[in-house]
This record gives C-alpha cells, sequence and structure tokens, in this order.
C-alpha cells in the first residue's frame, strides 16, 4: 500500500470514478487548467477534457444551480465550492432547491450529486477562508452530509457519495489536505455512508469528533493513556445520516462522553449528540456529557493569537479529558 | 389578427430569427386547425383559472396565482415546443396554462389546487402544481423566483453533454429577471451557447413593485447583448406572435446557442388570491388591460376571420364549462393524501 495524503486520496477518487462513469463531471471555479487552488483536480483536464472538468464563472449560486439541473437530467455532477466560506451565495440552490427535490417531486427527482467544500480553520485563514458550514448541512432533510479525516476514509466515502443517488456535501478539512498522510489499498474500495469508525478502542471516556479535531482527539487520548485514562475516539466520518448505533453502544460501554468539533458549539453537531446521549442512554452516563467546541464568535479571526484561542486543540482536550475522568 | 413586430434589442428588425411579417396567412407550421385547438386550450385554462379563483373564496383552493392575460404567451410558446417535439420546459408559478395545456386533465389540475391525492406534480406536497411532470418534459421544484434559470441552463448543459438536441425553454416573470441568478444563468448559458430560451412574462409588475422601479430601461430583451445572444420583445398577448417567435427561437437555440424572448403581457388580475391589486393599480389602469384580454380578442379574431363559427365558439365555452364542473365535482370529492405519505422520498429510494 503506498502512503498518500488526504488531497492526494481526493484526486484518486475523483479520477477513478470519471473513468468509471462518463456521467461524471466537475464544475467549479479554477478546477481545469488550475487544477483546483488545492489542487485536488491536479490534472484531471487533461484526462477527461473540458466537458468534464468545467471552470465556471465566479458564481456559486449558479455552479450549484447549473449542477442540480445537470443532475435531473441524469449526470453526476461534482460541484466544487473554492473555500466553504464563498458557500453563502449557492445556499439557497442547496439548501432550498437541492435538499428539497425528492422530496417536492414526490421522488420523481433524486439528485445524485456531490458537492465538495474544503472547509476549516487552523491554518491562518481568518473570518473567510477557514469557516465551519457543516451544522447548516447537517440540519438539513434531503442533504447527507460526510466529513473525513483520513486519506483512506476520504477516498472511499466520497467514491460513495458520487455513486449515491442522495446529494452529499462532502466536507474536506483543509488543514488535513497536505498534514495527514496514510496508506490507500492499491485496489478499488468504497466505505458506506453512515457508519462511524472507533479510532481507538477505550473504556473509560467516549470522544466524539470528526474531520481535523479527529486527530487532535486521537493525540489527547495517548496524552492521558499514561495517566491510567482509557479513551476510545469515535470518528463520525459521516454527519449525517449520524450513526446513533455506533455512538451509543460506545457511550453505553464507558458511561462518559466528550464531543469535539471545531464548528460554533451552540446548536452544534455536538448539541445533537447530546440529545441523543440523554434520550437513549441517560441511564448509563457516569458524567455530565461535555462540549469541546469553537466559542461563539463568528469564526476563527486571523492573528495566531486569536486564531489559537479559538481552535480547540490537544492540550485543551486532554484537560476536558482529564475533567471527566475526575468526575 | 393584430401583427406587432418582433423587434432585436436594439431596435431592427432581425433577419436571422425572421418572422413572416410579410406572409398574408399563418406562420410556418401553424394551421387554422391549431388556432381553435389553441382558443379550445385557452377557454378550458380560462375557465379553470376563474373557477379556481372562486373555489378560493369558497374555502376549498387554499391559494392560487392566476394566469389571466398571460395565455397567448404561455400557449403560443407550448404550441412552438409540443410542434418541435423535442423541448423541455422549466416553467415558473405563473404558468398554470402552460403545465395544463402540456396534457394534464382538468380533473388532474383540480386535484392539485385542492391539495388531493393524486396531484400531479408532487402528490399534493407542494404548491398547486409545482414538482416535476416528466411525463410532459416539466420540472418546476420551487418558487423561489429566478432558481428555475439557473436549474434550466444545467439541464442544457447535460442535454449538450449527452449530444442530445433538446432545447430547453425556462419561463420567468421580470420579478424575477432582478434575480441575481437571472444573469447568472444567461452569463453562463452565453459562454456555453446552450441550447436554452429565456422566456420573461413581462407584466411589468413583481406583486406591487412596477417596472419603473425594478429595471432603469423599457425592455428586458436588451440585455441579451450584455450576454452575447439574441433578445427580442414579442407582444405576448398574441398567440401567434408568441408560437412565431419560440419556433425561431428554438431553431435558433438549436443550432446557435441562447435567445432572450421577452413576451410583453398583462397581468389582468391580483398577484395570488391573497393580494389585492387596487391597493397598487387604478381600476382605470386594470380596465385597460382588460381591453387587451388575449382570451377575449383571439376569440373575436377567429370569429371574424371565420376560423370558427358563433355556433362553434358558444360550443368551445359550453364543453369547457362541463368540463371544469365536472373535475371540481370529482376532486372535490377525492381524499386528500393520507398523513403517511408526508414521510419518505427525502432521499432517493
Amino acid at each position: 500500500m503506498a502512503v498518500k495524503n488526504v488531497i492526494e486520496a481526493v484526486r484518486e477518487a475523483l479520477r477513478e470514478e470519471m473513468q468509471r462513469d462518463s456521467k461524471v463531471f466537475i464544475l467549479g471555479e479554477d478546477v481545469g487548467r488550475r487544477g483546483g487552488v488545492f489542487l485536488a483536480t491536479h490534472e484531471l483536464i487533461d484526462e477527461f477534457g473540458e466537458s468534464r472538468v468545467i471552470d465556471t464563472p465566479l458564481a456559486e449560486a449558479s455552479i450549484m444551480g447549473i449542477a442540480l439541473g445537470a443532475a435531473f437530467r441524469g449526470m453526476r455532477p461534482i460541484p466544487e465550492v473554492q473555500f466553504s466560506d464563498f458557500i453563502w451565495p449557492a445556499m439557497n440552490q442547496l439548501i432550498g432547491e437541492t435538499a428539497r427535490a425528492c422530496y417536492g417531486t414526490n421522488g420523481a427527482l433524486p439528485v445524485p450529486m456531490t458537492i465538495r467544500v474544503p472547509y476549516g480553520g487552523g491554518i491562518r485563514g481568518g473570518l473567510f477562508h477557514s469557516q465551519n458550514v457543516e451544522t447548516i448541512f447537517f440540519h438539513t432533510p434531503g442533504l447527507k452530509v460526510v466529513a473525513p479525516a483520513t486519506p483512506y476514509d476520504a477516498k472511499g466515502l466520497l467514491k460513495s457519495a458520487i455513486r449515491d443517488n442522495s446529494p452529499v456535501v462532502f466536507l474536506e478539512h483543509k488543514k488535513t489536505y497536505r498534514l495527514v498522510r496514510g496508506e490507500l489499498p492499491e485496489e478499488e474500495y468504497t466505505l458506506p455512508i453512515g457508519q462511524a469508525d472507533i479510532k481507538r478502542a477505550g473504556e473509560n471516556i467516549t470522544v466524539v469528533s470528526y474531520g481535523l479535531m479527529l486527530h487532535y482527539c486521537l493525540e489527547a487520548a495517548e496524552a492521558v493513556a499514561g495517566e491510567g485514562i482509557d479513551v476510545e475516539v469515535v470518528d463520525l466520518r459521516t454527519l449525517k445520516p449520524l450513526d446513533k448505533e455506533t455512538v451509543l453502544n460506545s457511550v453505553k460501554k464507558t458511561g462518559k462522553l466528550l464531543i469535539v468539533h471545531e464548528d460554533n458549539v451552540t446548536g452544534g453537531v455536538g448539541a445533537e449528540i447530546a440529545a441523543l446521549a440523554a434520550d437513549e442512554a441517560f441511564e448509563y452516563l457516569d458524567a455530565p456529557v461535555t462540549r469541546l467546541c469553537g466559542p461563539d464568535v463568528p469564526t476563527m479571526p486571523f492573528a495566531q493569537t486569536l486564531e489559537d484561542e479559538y481552535m480547540p486543540n490537544t492540550d485543551k482536550i486532554a484537560q476536558a479529558l482529564r475533567k471527566q475522568a475526575a468526575y | 389578427m393584430p401583427r406587432k413586430k418582433t423587434t432585436r434589442s436594439n431596435g431592427t428588425e432581425d433577419s436571422e430569427v425572421a418572422i413572416a411579417q410579410s406572409l398574408e396567412g399563418l406562420p410556418e407550421g401553424l394551421t387554422t386547425g391549431d388556432l381553435v385547438d389553441s382558443y379550445t386550450n385557452m377557454i378550458m385554462v380560462r375557465t379553470m383559472d376563474e373557477r379556481i379563483w372562486a373555489l378560493n373564496r369558497q374555502g376549498k383552493v387554499p391559494i392560487a396565482a392566476s394566469c389571466q392575460g398571460h395565455e397567448a404567451a404561455q400557449l403560443g410558446s407550448l404550441l412552438a415546443a409540443q410542434k418541435d417535439g423535442r423541448c423541455f420546459l422549466f416553467p415558473y408559478y405563473r404558468d398554470l396554462g402552460l403545465k395544463m395545456a402540456a396534457g394534464l386533465t382538468p380533473t388532474q389540475v383540480m386535484l392539485s389546487f385542492m391539495g388531493k391525492e393524486g396531484e400531479p406534480y408532487s402528490n399534493a406536497r407542494q404548491f398547486p402544481l409545482q414538482g416535476a411532470d416528466l411525463e410532459h418534459n416539466i420540472i418546476q421544484i420551487s418558487n423561489v423566483v429566478g432558481a428555475g434559470l439557473t436549474q434550466a441552463v444545467g439541464y442544457a448543459l447535460a442535454c449538450k453533454m449527452q449530444d442530445d438536441d433538446t432545447v430547453v425553454l425556462t419561463y420567468f416573470g421580470d420579478g424575477a429577471s432582478s434575480q441575481g441568478e437571472a444573469h447568472e444563468a444567461m452569463n453562463f448559458a452565453g459562454v456555453h451557447q446552450l441550447p436554452v430560451i429565456f422566456v420573461c412574462e413581462n407584466n411589468h409588475y413583481a406583486i406591487s413593485v412596477p417596472q419603473s422601479r425594478q429595471m432603469a430601461t423599457d425592455d428586458l430583451a436588451s440585455r441579451a447583448q450584455g450576454y452575447g445572444f439574441p433578445g427580442f420583445t414579442v407582444d405576448g398577448m398574441d398567440i401567434v406572435r408568441c408560437y412565431e417567435a419560440t419556433r425561431e427561437a428554438i431553431s435558433h437555440a438549436r443550432t446557435q446557442g441562447p435567445v432572450l424572448l421577452e413576451m410583453q403581457v398583462e397581468r389582468l388580475m391580483p398577484h395570488t388570491t391573497d393580494d389585492d391589486h387596487l391597493r397598487y393599480r387604478t381600476q382605470e389602469e386594470l380596465d385597460s388591460a382588460n381591453q387587451r384580454d388575449p382570451v377575449v380578442n383571439f376569440g373575436s379574431d377567429l370569429l371574424a376571420r371565420g376560423i370558427i363559427t358563433q355556433e362553434k365558439f358558444e360550443a368551445i365555452k359550453a364543453e369547457a364549462l362541463q368540463a371544469i364542473n365536472e373535475a371540481t365535482d370529482v376532486a372535490d370529492a377525492a381524499n386528500p393524501p393520507d398523513p403517511s405519505t408526508m414521510w419518505g422520498r427525502v432521499y432517493s429510494e
């Protein structure tokens, strides 16, 4: 098996699915000759031509609306939103139209579309190149939301998303693109959407996370392991539909739950998981469910000190774990 | 029959998309039989339109947007699309006439307005006649104005990618023309020379806001120049003009790329059953608009030219009334959707 990073895994998935199915095509800003600003689509235009790797005008609403219309004709579009921060002009097409198309036509118009969204902070992106946007999609029936943390998961889940007949918002954490490396099998594989993965087994505390934060959680778990705190780390991988079973089974085993995400704490994915634990694992809980999330300021600011203040990190997570363990 | 010239946006007559101005008879592909059929459809649509308004006042139809005044534009362009046979339509919320004449029975339409089981577009999940009628090549998934334009462009892009010669017609009002997506859709269609026709049914009102407060120009068609394709203004109260212009536009779209067709119409009724247009329009203005009623004038024209007899004229109205009466009774007695049908099909199944 070759060791690859996340962006290479994304590119491999795109290439393989475009080879596999001529209905798959990419559209977005700078995805052609430039190969995407993160090079996710590097050289794909050479292999598939400009009719299947379409450089669009700088206009996100139409990127999404055009993708949706093409999906109505049986294509499998993969619109790329250059940065999650630029997705807002497309929100009517995504939340208003795409998410409701299947329901609003009583099933006549499924939407086989994968919206690739580089997201997240910790990269000195400031207010408009760092945003976490997952909660809004997580809240929206009709969309699926995938947020992998590793190259292996990114490739397997992206291939499944492209083959899915429902719209999938595919969130790629920018900081993982080149930072996170892992082995990719030579042979073809896919991973099922809607299944969490236990990235580290443990007995004392369950930590639920996804994306970049998953890696910080794993580091924090190692940091406290020597203190006799045995942490189980659950990687959601898919936010919607949520793998309730894996989360609940882990919580029932450990009795303690910490949720870590970079997105704002209020009304976030963590709030839903806390409610899930309260609803369905109440009698198993030995400590208050805790969230370690981005604070309720609009985004992580630009200056290093300000960004650090915002971001959850390994030390903060380790502290939260110690507090849980001591309860 | 009144023949207003179709003009290019710069005011000159177009030679490429020439409309057969000099022809004494009917334009290419159109027979007197078509005119009678279209008039029959128009009367059916008008009778339905009037009935659903009355049913709204009786509490049986929650909401309706009337197409009165738009019938010639909708049925003229539809006729061209149907005769072509390779068109796909993205109408908007005021296109009752288009959607009905595309092939729905009066009963299906009435089920839709009453929100009953068997509603053809979404099984009554959505507002009347909103969702998709794929059997008749129609998609309109929302009533966020302008949103359908980019979708129509995407549909046309897919047709081109699939080497399919379908032409897409997307309909919208002058109100939607202010949306950013209207610009984005036309811009992208121009760049890629897509087989799409932007049909603006310009009734000069965005609910209550007159055209003068929506745009600084007298017409919409002139915008097409900025996107690199032709735009035309057509008398939308004249079904033959609308047919001709759409037929030529289809031919242009298939071989050369997009066209913007502005059909100038009148909105004879309030915006919807929940609106009172006398709050922002004068009675004099409405009286003047009613003088241009496309259904009344088309009927008078057919009679004057001897294309239909007075007897046929009366029979068409009587048959429409009977059909709408029957549809009303059937839909009124029909069951609403079972509550369990609220569930499911949120995702592809």
